[in-house]
């Protein structure tokens, strides 16, 4: 079985994880640029960890045969410094050129901040003056519906984005109706003490269906799981599901929506 | 696509899944035992504990709509922008205008 995880950070996995990954059936890989769990000093980290993004972990991956693309932006958790959000903005288009970005992500809210709201629209409009593809982070726990809220009033202002061209990530039972009233895309993010677990996936498929659902572990630094994606689709087969639908919901589907960005190609 | 709105019958579900939310139930239960035996306890907690105990009733409720009315109960209702989101992290539950 091929899955493509749509949302994972790799710079802060092991190399033990790709082999993993490989193993497990995981060949295509999206790193979205995130908050490393500290605010960084100075516009010469964002560089560094651009360069991360684009250079070292796609070699990294291709060790393992795994192609690995990145998102582009500046999160939420580091827009509340406008000055050095300012000097950020500046430089996103340059690592934007760069063959495996696909767009600009993860972006979002994060505690629905003024500052916040000011960097998010600013993206949003970096990526209609470019037609790029976002890849949008909505906050953690009691701040997720009124930030996703605030988000998608942002994107219907802006006639430029199509809801198609939009992912809206970790979303929950309380955020997909709204989404999915906006059209956009919406992720699932599997983490085992936030967000969901496989079995309520899997309840949010029959509840809403497969249509432009994107699945993925975001494994990152804190307690995540890599391997999520893979539990997840197992807890398919465990209600009977046929494989043609496991794959179009772990394939096909991240398939459809980053294949929207030229430079993608799934392995 | 439209999938079935369950694949399994009740039996088959229960099957899959009742051992494993047996043991999630006990956890609560042991939680709540918890925080009865903790220093304070007759104060009622903070904000955290009582959003957690009416997520509790609304468990408790048919309908098959639970899941996303505990994460309404959750979460903030309000639509304007917080002034700062320094020194700040989400919690797990709406503070709302308490203390």
């Amino acid at each position: 079985m091929k899955v493509i995880d749509p949302h994972i950070h790799m710079v802060s996995r092991s190399t033990d994880d790709y082999m993993a990954l490989a193993l497990g059936g995981i060949h295509t890989v999206a790193e979205p640029a995130f908050w490393p769990g500290f605010d960084r000093s100075g516009v010469a980290s964002f560089h560094d960890y651009f360069q991360q993004l684009t250079v070292t972990e796609p070699a990294r991956a291709a060790r393992f045969k795994i192609r690995h693309y990145s998102w582009i932006g500046l999160n939420s958790k580091e827009a509340e410094n406008l000055a050095l959000a300012e000097e950020v903005l500046a430089i996103l288009p340059e690592y934007l050129e760069r063959p495996s970005v696909l767009g600009i992500g993860e972006v979002g809210l994060n505690k629905n901040s003024r500052n916040e709201i000011a960097v998010f629209e600013r993206q949003v409009e970096l990526a209609a003056s470019r037609g790029e593809l976002l890849l949008l982070h909505t906050p953690h726990l009691e701040d997720k519906l009124k930030g996703t809220r605030i988000m998608i009033d942002i994107l219907r202002n802006e006639p430029r984005i199509t809801p198609e061209r939009v992912l809206i990530d970790h979303a929950e039972e309380h955020t997909i109706p709204e989404i999915k009233k906006y059209g956009s895309w919406f992720g699932l993010t599997l983490y085992p003490d936030s967000k969901g677990s496989p079995a309520r996936a899997v309840d949010a498929l029959e509840i809403f269906g497969p249509d432009r659902i994107c699945i993925n572990s975001s494994a990152d630094w804190s307690v995540s799981d890599p391997l999520a994606t893979l539990k997840c689709a197992n807890e398919m087969r465990r209600r009977r599901y046929p494989e043609q639908l496991i794959s179009r919901v772990f394939y096909q589907n991240p398939k459809e929506f980053l294949s929207q960005c030229p430079k993608f190609s799934a392995a | 696509m439209d999938l079935p709105k369950s694949t399994l019958t009740t039996p088959e579900l229960l099957d899959l899944y009742f051992l494993e939310n047996r043991a999630r139930l006990l956890e609560i239960a042991s939680f709540l035992d918890r925080l009865e035996r903790s220093a304070g306890a007759g104060e009622g907690g903070d904000f955290r504990q009582r959003a957690f105990m009416e997520a509790l009733e609304i468990l408790s409720r048919p309908g098959g709509d639970r899941t996303r009315a505990i994460q309404m109960s959750f979460s903030d209702p309000t639509s304007e922008p917080i002034a700062s989101a320094v020194g700040l992290k989400a919690c797990g539950a709406w503070q709302g205008g308490e203390p």
